[in-house]
């Protein structure tokens, strides 16, 4: 149980780190630019659209829009540690009250003070 | 799997936004009833929120040199039932949309939709399935994080490829375009995001099996967990 943890986070890691090294650069759209490696998906649909509608012109711009490259990692890293921050805070409120559970149940020595 | 802001007609993005509507009105509807039954519950649906967080903010590089992110919408579907995570996925959406730029206002109707609706639902049907064929709870758990991740974003080619036909292929030849970008890149990409999530299962059960009895994803493989 405990070996198949370890190999379920090493292939999270393989699968996450092993493209850096094996993936090719995406097929360049026919009369754009060569897309960027490892660019966003979102932005090769966005150029695939131009080359499939030319004439398609976005209709709405975001009202904000990140000042820069750095302010938007920025703000994608304070999403991610909004949500790590969270599920960590749990997980060792659960660990933590699991343990206080074990070891206040087995223990009927009424010398036990501790118990919460 | 965002659609950019403007980049669908206007009547595409009314009609998703019209489709998307109800399914969060019903898991606004959902998550207060089921709150109100389970008030201790709140703090779990907090996680659920939050995983959804951390994982849609994970840009991954992938096999076909493209980068994109999980959604982590199939875990809260699985502890809540999927119409609550119609809910947080639009809150994840509108966060990104607005402070981010990606995705957009306009295209928040069609992202819900992709993200929100199909992603919970496939991947809530595919544990139910693969529960109710004698699948252990990891292998049920792992087949509905993975297919709903996928399912996203089979549906935001569709999408696409629906808004913007190919001018000779029509639709078939599109869908093939924007599968190929979306749904290759998101295969391992999938594949990782339903590993985290068995994991992320295992370990609730290990420390909260009391919690989590009443909700769906225990209900299944109860036998040979």
């Amino acid at each position: 149980m405990k070996l198949r943890t370890w190999m379920t986070w090493a292939a999270i890691i393989l699968l996450t780190v092993l493209p850096l090294w094996f993936a090719s650069a995406p097929p360049a759209e026919p009369g754009a630019e060569a897309p960027t490696m490892f660019g966003g998906a979102d932005e090769r649909a966005q150029q695939a659209i131009g080359t499939v509608a030319p004439d398609y012109a976005p209709w709405f711009a975001p009202l904000f829009e990140p000042a820069s490259g750095e302010i938007a990692s920025l703000l994608f890293a304070l999403q991610a540690a909004l949500g790590a921050g969270v599920i960590g805070f749990w997980l060792g409120m659960s660990v933590a009250r699991e343990r206080a559970r074990r070891e206040s149940t087995p223990s009927s020595a009424p010398s036990e003070s501790h118990a919460d | 799997m965002h659609i950019m802001e403007g980049f669908l007609p206007p009547a595409h993005a009314l009609g998703w936004a019209a489709a998307s509507l109800p399914f969060l009105a019903f898991g606004l509807h959902s998550v207060k009833r089921s709150l109100q039954a389970h008030p201790e519950r709140r703090m779990l649906l907090g996680v659920a929120a939050a995983f959804a967080f951390l994982l849609s903010a994970l840009k991954l590089p992938s096999v076909t040199g493209s980068c994109s992110h999980p959604t982590g919408v199939g875990f809260g579907a699985l502890l809540f039932g999927p119409a609550a995570m119609v809910p947080v996925g639009f809150v994840v959406l509108l966060f990104q949309a607005l402070l981010l730029a990606h995705g957009g206002l306009t295209t928040l109707g069609a992202n819900v939709f992709s993200m929100a609706v199909v992603g919970p639902f496939v991947a809530y049907g595919v544990f139910r399935a693969a529960a109710g064929l004698g699948a252990s709870r990891s292998v049920a758990v792992f087949l509905a994080a993975c297919l709903g991740d996928l399912a996203t974003y089979v549906v935001t080619s569709i999408q696409l490829a629906w808004a913007f036909p190919d001018a000779v292929g029509g639709f078939g030849a599109s869908f093939i375009k924007f599968a190929g970008i979306f749904g290759l890149t998101q295969v391992p990409i999938a594949i990782s995001e339903g590993l985290l999530t068995v994991l992320v299962v295992n370990a609730m059960a290990r420390f909260n099996a009391h919690e989590l009895r009443a909700l769906p994803v225990m209900m299944a493989g109860r036998k040979n967990a």
